[in-house]
């Protein structure tokens, strides 16, 4: 199994801890990746120009299709963006009219077929929630976990096909009990971040935020598990404006607990650079 | 409380403007909405502020008041949570439709000032934050390797 790892803008620059994390699971696992020279999504651009955000996300296929690699992503925004460009330019008047673009601005075409997955899904589908199981050698027994899909994740789910429910997801819930710990269900569980509006309205999009911090704050809970980094700005650096101290949910990415599940270290998973006190779960954990 | 808003002319509707909604892509399952609700009942920025509403978008758009639509606040507001797409019983997908009138807004110079500075921060530093010496220090100590390029196709896709 092998990928180029797509890591997008926000990561590599304010999620440090996924991505840390991520490369050395992904390593324990035997799953290899490539780091490409990958240039943003076009996510964010699609808003002011869907033809120039396109032309971004094919971009970043054409230079996987180069070195015979599907995209695993880390973040749900590019994820979708990528696989939505993948399904989008399957129509040959599409296709044609971007890749006169790549060609003019960058000299190089998309010939089609790359697929793009993201980490949690090829973990779920490829790899396999039982394969994840027999790897574990310190299981997460007693950890109480809320896990937060985001949206991005499995919606819109005419560009992600059936691999999970648009609205009553389990794959991560699967992924998380792989490691030994419980997934609770919870009020507000499939409630958005709000990150996707953090540009255009900071009070609407804390809004948000603050549904499913304090629907979580009357439970007994050890953390909330994300998969991706704009949530992760949410609900991590957003927590401090909206909860009182003794009411703080650690927040951390599926990978860092997977990896405590596989034996590694806290300091190898990016734990340190948590923005929310930690040492409880860490401790319950067993490490 | 929804404000009240002064009536439209018929006169100045704008059947151009739907037919132009219509025609991008995104736009085409537009004109069999049947406007049942479900999108605004399942809309999260709905429920945080009942002014803003997927429903009265679509047909605003379909009826033709561009003014209206594109200066409405609400097109910028869409977090994409796709909840609507899913459940519309009409297929109609409005956060792509959302985006259609976003490109629209943004060509008629009308647009929010977070993303005049985001499209500026792009066509700069070729991503949307930069790796300062901070970060690259920070990636270092981490053994993260050095992120690699990728800027210069931004400024040259994002160039005229």
């Amino acid at each position: 199994m092998k990928y180029a790892l797509f890591l997008g803008c926000t990561i590599p620059t304010r999620a440090l801890d996924y991505e840390l994390s991520a490369r050395k699971v992904l390593k324990a696992l035997g799953i290899e990746t490539m780091d490409l020279g990958f240039n943003c999504c076009g996510f964010p651009i699609e808003a002011v120009d869907e033809e120039k955000g396109l032309a971004l996300a094919a971009s970043n296929l054409s230079l996987a299709e180069s070195n015979g690699l599907n995209i695993l992503t880390l973040c749900n925004a590019c994820a979708e963006m990528l696989s939505k460009a993948e399904l989008t330019l399957e129509d040959e008047k599409r296709l044609s009219g971007i890749n006169k673009v790549l060609k003019d601005k960058l000299g190089r075409e998309y010939g089609g077929g790359v697929k793009v997955r993201h980490l949690a899904r090829v973990l779920y589908e490829e790899y396999g929630v039982d394969k994840v199981k027999e790897r574990v050698s310190r299981p997460l027994k007693g950890l109480k976990i809320a896990v937060h899909y985001g949206c991005h994740y499995m919606r819109p789910s005419r560009i992600y096909g059936e691999f999970d429910d648009p609205e009553f997801p389990k794959s991560l819930d699967r992924l998380v009990e792989a490691t030994g710990a419980e997934s609770i269900e919870y009020e507000s569980k499939m409630s958005c971040c709000g990150g996707g509006i953090l540009n255009i309205d900071e009070a609407v999009a804390v809004e948000m935020t603050k549904m499913k911090l304090e629907a979580l704050s009357n439970r007994e809970v050890d953390a909330l598990v994300l998969i991706c980094p704009f949530c992760g700005i949410m609900y991590s650096r957003y927590q401090r404006l909206i909860m009182k101290e003794d009411k703080e949910i650690p927040v951390i990415y599926y990978p860092q607990l997977l990896g405590l599940a596989l034996g590694l270290g806290p300091d190898e998973l990016g734990f340190q650079l948590n923005m929310m006190n930690v040492k409880g779960l860490l401790e319950k954990a067993g490490v | 409380m929804v404000e009240k808003e002064s009536p439209v002319e018929v006169s100045n509707l704008d059947s151009r403007f739907t037919d132009r909604v219509l025609k991008e892509p995104g736009g085409e399952a537009l004109r069999v909405c049947f406007q049942c609700g479900l999108c605004t009942a399942s809309c999260p920025i709905s429920s945080i502020d009942a002014r803003y509403s997927v429903r009265r978008t679509i047909k605003r758009t379909l009826l033709g008041m561009r003014d209206q639509v594109l200066n409405d606040r609400f097109i910028w507001l869409c977090s994409s949570c796709f909840l609507c797409q899913e459940r519309c019983p009409q297929d109609v997908r409005p956060p792509e439709v959302m985006t259609v009138l976003k490109n629209l807004a943004v060509g008629a110079g009308i647009f929010p000032s977070g993303i005049a500075k985001m499209m500026e921060v792009f066509k700069t530093i070729g991503r949307l934050y930069p790796i300062d010496d901070f970060t690259a220090d920070e990636r270092e100590a981490l053994g993260l390797p050095r992120v690699q390029g990728g800027e210069d196709a931004v400024k040259k896709l994002l160039g005229e």
